[in-house]
């Protein structure tokens, strides 16, 4: 049985982490991108990002003041039991929440859309959003955090078969030409791509396409796989780096995650995660041992499965 | 004023700034402030600009330097306040309020996020003398963050809440920001604008147009989308 008090702790520590240390996959990522970076400019601004990370994990400070939306994702083994419930698990990630807003600080930036009323906390109706998926055979949970930036740089359409390869890159171009102008979308960005699902779901996987793999992490369908690599180096072609500058430091990385969809449409949603790529991950065992790491491995074989899991009579 | 290996000029400047300082102002300049600064967004401009109150301090005693900025700071437990990062929010929003709020208070600077549109810079900063200065990143929190070295005050914080507050804060080696505007109204995100677009048409060449267009890409609502 996972205690609960173990839940929070975990929780707690994973919005501090995840709000001052840059994930090293993407900070990784950025020092390559700036090697190849021409535009003066834009590698100004590069320059003093790597400083700011280092500003940040120095003084223990927010490494963005713009604490975008702390988030929840929760992956939970099938064997695992917590204590309490879900019930508890969801108290216990709101006040990890707040606790974690005061006394990091981060900003709270939480408020009711028509009254702009302020907790100060980032917890309200419906915030923090808390995600779960499971995973088969395994008796711990994986407490995920994702502080998610950025009001621009995030679009849905629904593109039609015909549209074609053509239509995605279109697509694409599009969202990022209309959000990199004057960096709105504060990149260089891991792009994350949803294509096919229901509309909700489009976006969904885009969004976790973003927010919820890695740098250099690739899809294992080879032509899905093939696709990422060629919209990253559009994105990189475009012209325009940091905030906007000229130059080509645009997409640290572009991840897309597929889901079966409507037999006449061809869905997609484009996400940007900015320079300030926060999250981090607590995996609390049953014997209440707490490991931390910035992977959130969310998608699984599992998570991803393709088919039915018995055996189909082939129509006669 | 220097310059590093990347040929990009430095200056470091007083806040308030002097008129002398905003004459040497060139876009693409990298700039740091040493003195006062405050902060104030939509929640203040509403009270003051839409609802016609003072703003809570005589400005013109305290800056010039506007910052389009809230900080992630926390009250703590005997009443003071604790200032971690600070970013910027984009500025173009604010586009309506900045005229009144020019000449309610004698604004020479405007540091946010984005820059402003040519004809804001045009409109509103060239008549009264003022800059835009962006901040970096954009999320130089931690590093802006470093160069707070005290909160003088934090003016409507009940009301408006951390957010939104009016925070008056004393900086040193405030930065990096770089220069959008000068005095002339020379934008340097519309000239970076510029010379960007004129790629953009190759790259669209070849690819086929998609089989449905939609609203937002026209303003004409009469126009047929397939
Ligand atoms: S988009 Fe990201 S880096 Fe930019 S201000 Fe928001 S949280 Fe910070």
């Amino acid at each position: 049985m996972i205690s609960a008090e173990r839940i929070e702790e975990a929780a707690y520590g994973a919005m501090f982490r995840a709000g001052i240390e840059i994930p090293e996959d993407y900070e990784a990522g950025l020092r390559e991108i700036a090697k190849s970076e021409t535009g003066d400019l834009s590698a100004f601004v590069i320059e003093a990002m790597l400083e700011n990370y280092e500003a940040a994990r120095q003084d223990r400070r927010a490494m963005c003041a713009d604490t975008g939306l702390p988030r929840w994702f929760v992956k939970i083994g099938n064997e695992a039991r917590l204590e309490g419930g879900f019930i508890e698990l969801e108290r216990r990630l709101r006040r990890a929440t707040a606790r974690a807003t005061h006394d990091i600080p981060l900003r709270p930036n939480r408020v009711h859309p028509l009254s702009r009323r302020d907790h100060n906390n980032n917890v309200g109706i419906n915030a923090p959003e808390i995600d779960y998926s499971f995973e088969p055979d395994a008796n711990w949970i994986d407490i995920i955090t994702v502080h998610k930036g950025g009001l621009f740089g995030s679009d849905y359409r629904m593109l039609f078969p015909a549209d074609g390869i053509d239509g995605i890159r279109r697509f694409f171009m599009d969202t990022l030409i209309a959000f990199g102008k004057r960096g709105l979308a504060c990149q260089p960005a891991i792009v994350g791509i949803g294509l096919g699902g229901s509309k909700d779901v489009c976006m969904t996987l885009g969004k976790h396409a973003a927010c919820l793999r890695i740098v250099g992490d690739r899809n294992p369908d080879p032509d899905v796989a093939k696709l990422e690599d060629e919209l990253k180096a559009l994105g990189n072609d475009i012209g325009m780096g940091a905030m906007g500058f000229l130059g080509s430091a645009m997409v640290i990385d572009c991840h897309i995650e597929v889901g079966d969809c409507h037999t006449g449409g061809m869905p997609m949603s484009v996400h940007t995660f900015c320079l300030a790529s926060r999250r981090a991950v607590a995996r609390i065992h049953a014997d209440g041992r707490i490991e931390t790491r910035t992977d959130p491995n969310w998608f699984t074989p599992y998570m991803r499965r393709e088919s039915v899991e018995w055996r189909q009579t082939e129509p006669a | 004023m220097a310059t590093d290996g990347t040929g990009l000029r430095k200056l470091r400047l007083a806040a308030p700034v002097s008129d002398e300082d905003l004459k040497r102002i060139r876009p693409g300049d990298i700039v740091y402030l040493d003195g006062v600064i405050y902060t104030g967004r939509e929640g203040v401009y509403r009270k003051v600009v839409t609802e016609g109150a003072d703003p809570p301090v005589d400005l013109q005693g305290v800056s010039n330097v506007n910052f389009h900025c809230s900080p992630a700071a926390a009250v703590q437990d005997d009443g003071s306040y604790r200032i971690g990062a600070v970013t910027a929010t984009a500025s173009f929003r604010f586009s309506h309020a900045l005229p009144t709020w020019f000449e309610k208070t004698g604004c020479k600077m405007v540091i946010g996020k984005g820059g402003m549109s040519p004809k804001d810079y045009r409109e509103t900063f060239v008549p009264v003398g003022a800059v835009y200065l962006t901040t970096v990143g954009y999320g130089t929190g931690a590093l802006l963050g470093r160069g707070i070295r005290e909160v003088v005050a934090a003016h409507w914080i009940e009301e408006l809440g951390i957010a939104q507050a009016m925070w008056i804060l004393r900086v040193e080696k405030f930065g990096p920001l770089i220069a959008d505007s000068d005095l002339a109204g020379n934008s340097l995100f519309e000239s970076q604008n510029a010379a960007i677009n004129e790629r953009i048409e190759s790259l669209y060449r070849g690819l086929k147009l998609p089989a449905l267009r939609r609203h937002g890409e026209t303003d004409d609502k009469t126009e047929e989308l397939i």
